[in-house]
């Protein structure tokens, strides 16, 4: 299959520039700065290019919102804050491709008519920051970046900006407050980051693989790229696979590929033979499915039409013998853990779960137990600010509803069949 | 006792300044850079950033404390951050965090009497394709096993 993203992965040298050029590199750029910014986001509207970040909202469009006005400077912020558990795919590019990210912003930020771009990146990423930094610098020194860059007379800084350890930031509202050295507390919305963003600016902000798709965008054409994928979702997908299969890694595949097949074919099965008991498809905010429901195509609206996500494009597989509440408890504590406490229905509910969830697994559930949760679940959807709160409730309503009967168990036998063990 | 960044680390914090359009957005990277070279952000440190920023010790302080890698508290030497979440729980994480929490003798939040190790469960740390996974520093060990773990714990020195 066409790869996008990927071709040259395997190759240790494509991180540094001199072999990212050899290979073509910044050769998009270079038919970019020939074209119009407007013409660049035609392009990007044509490739059907839906966010990887995890919403999957249409980059085109979302480009587009930018004011008209050029009063005021504009600028590009990535996310790289790669968060959602489950998924690890935007560590592949930063280690693997470092200058594809950078192309990418360049030529976005072109189009964009940015000022400048900040990288904002988790702070436990530290390899990964430092392996930008040193791309940037390679960059920069080949006139890549900064000023008139390759004679464009179009001027551009890229800064990393590191996190510290906090899932809220990867929203893109509390990055940018995160980014401009607050507390990360999302930001209720609007006004949007395209109109007041970071610094006060107009600002888009997109993820690391949104981004890196940019230039082979260029290069081929949008029509071309969207027809690597489906309809409504063009390209491919890094798609993150982890848990209990033979081959866990990143797979690069069309945006409408079998989630079964992922998982039996790419990723090579379930471990030790063993029979799969739930997927958990698109990081870990994503509603679970049951084996009977994992014959359906990947894409962001196949995965809707079933009642879930493609998300961020972290597949977690979970293998017969798996203690579901055990599972659902360790999301809910993770949940608990990081919200920001800004809204009452998602301290609170947040909490709650945790608490309830885990007293089920310690074999203390009381009935009514999981009726409470279900209904702490609706009282926690659609009042916050953020999505966070819909994040918990998400996992919390789907195991419950597909695996309602481990939860009655552990609460009728006051005990944890599996024993309190994964 | 008042603390101040090293001729390297103060040649950092003016060219951070030079990265962002507002002075306050320093203070993360100042951050990072304190515990690079204190060892941890400690009182002492907030008040050195704040003046450094033009800003109050409350403000550091309140944006100190909203993030988890910033240690105010001294840490071991190795802080062995080990990962909860799902995909390595599926993978034996647990099992993992039980066996450091006996060998080293301290439960997760603790430090060892002769200050090597401080013990951490932490969520997520990105690497979930290559779990269980722990964060020593800065460094990622991944695709762990408790030989491993034991490997890699004796061999610090
Ligand atoms: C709680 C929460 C965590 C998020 N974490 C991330 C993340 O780690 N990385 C990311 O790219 N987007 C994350 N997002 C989505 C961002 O808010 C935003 O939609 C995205 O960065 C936009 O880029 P895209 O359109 O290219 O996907 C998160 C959203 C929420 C609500
Ligand atoms: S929904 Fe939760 S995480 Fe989001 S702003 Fe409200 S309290 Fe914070
Ligand atoms: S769940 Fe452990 S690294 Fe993602």
């Amino acid at each position: 299959m066409e790869t996008v993203l990927t071709t040259h992965f395997a190759n240790e040298r494509y991180r540094r520039l001199e072999t990212y050029r050899q290979y073509g590199g910044y050769e998009a750029l270079k038919k970019a700065f020939a074209m119009d910014p407007g013409q660049i986001i035609d392009e990007v509207k044509k490739a059907n290019l839906r966010g990887r970040g995890g919403a999957g909202f249409p980059a085109g469009v979302k480009w587009g919102f930018l004011p008209k006005d050029l009063s005021r400077p504009r600028a590009l912020v990535v996310n790289a804050d790669e968060g959602e558990p489950g998924t690890f795919k935007d560590r592949l590019i930063m280690t693997r491709g470092p200058h594809l990210l950078i192309e990418g912003i360049v030529i976005s930020s072109f189009a964009l008519r940015a000022y400048a771009c900040w990288i904002y990146i988790r702070g436990e990423f530290v390899r990964e920051a430092r392996i930008m930094d040193e791309a940037i610098a390679e960059a920069y020194a080949a006139g890549l970046l900064g000023k008139n860059i390759l004679g464009s007379g179009f001027d551009l800084d890229v800064t990393v900006h590191r996190g510290a350890g906090a899932y809220i930031c990867g929203e893109e509202t509390s990055l940018i407050n995160s980014l401009e050295g607050k507390r990360g507390w999302p930001r209720l919305k609007p006004p949007f980051p395209a109109s007041v963003g970071a610094f006060g600016l107009p600002t888009i902000v997109n993820n690391v693989e949104t981004i890196a798709d940019i230039p082979w965008i260029v290069t081929h054409g949008g029509e071309t790229f969207a027809a690597l994928g489906v309809e409504k979702n063009g390209g491919t997908r890094l798609i993150g696979v982890s848990g209990a299969v033979n081959r866990p890694g990143v797979y690069e595949l069309s945006a409408g590929v079998n989630l079964k097949e992922i998982i039996y074919h790419h990723a090579g099965g379930i471990k030790d033979g063993k029979a799969l008991k739930a997927v958990i498809p698109g990081g870990s905010s994503t509603p679970v499915l049951r084996p009977d429901e994992i014959n359906v195509a990947y894409d962001i609206e196949s995965m809707g039409k079933i009642g879930t996500m493609a998300g961020s494009g972290g597949v977690i597989v979970i293998p017969e013998g798996t203690c579901m509440v055990r599972a659902l408890s360790v999301l809910m504590n993770f949940y608990a853990h990081e919200s920001c406490g800004q809204c009452t229905p998602c301290r609170e509910g947040t909490g709650w779960l945790k608490r309830i969830v885990g007293r089920i697994e310690a074999g203390k559930g009381r009935k009514g137990d999981v009726e409470l949760i279900l209904d702490l679940c609706d009282n926690m959807m659609g009042r916050t600010i953020c999505p966070l709160s819909e994040a918990a409730v998400m996992p919390a309503q789907s195991f419950i509803w597909k695996f309602r009967e481990e939860f009655d168990r552990h609460i009728g036998e006051q005990k944890c069949p599996y024993g309190n063990r994964f | 006792m008042s603390v101040a960044f090293s001729e390297t680390g103060r040649a950092e914090f003016e060219r951070l300044l030079t990265r962002y359009p507002d002075r306050k957005a320093v203070i993360l990277p100042a951050l990072h850079l304190a515990q690079k070279e204190f060892g941890y952000v400690s009182d002492e440190a907030i008040v050195y950033i704040a003046g450094l920023v033009g800003t109050s010790p409350a403000d550091i302080e309140g944006v100190a404390s909203f993030y988890t890698m910033y240690n105010r508290k001294p840490v071991g030497k190795y802080h062995v951050q080990i990962c909860r979440n799902i995909s390595c729980s599926l993978l034996g994480a647990e099992h993992l965090i039980e066996h450091v929490t006996g060998k080293l003798g301290v439960n997760p939040g603790g430090t060892t009497p002769d200050g090597k190790f401080t013990l951490s469960q932490v969520e997520c740390l990105g690497s979930c394709g290559t779990a269980p996974v722990m964060q020593v520093n800065d460094e990622y060990h991944e695709n762990l096993t408790v030989e491993s773990i034991d490997r890699i714990l004796d061999q610090l020195p």
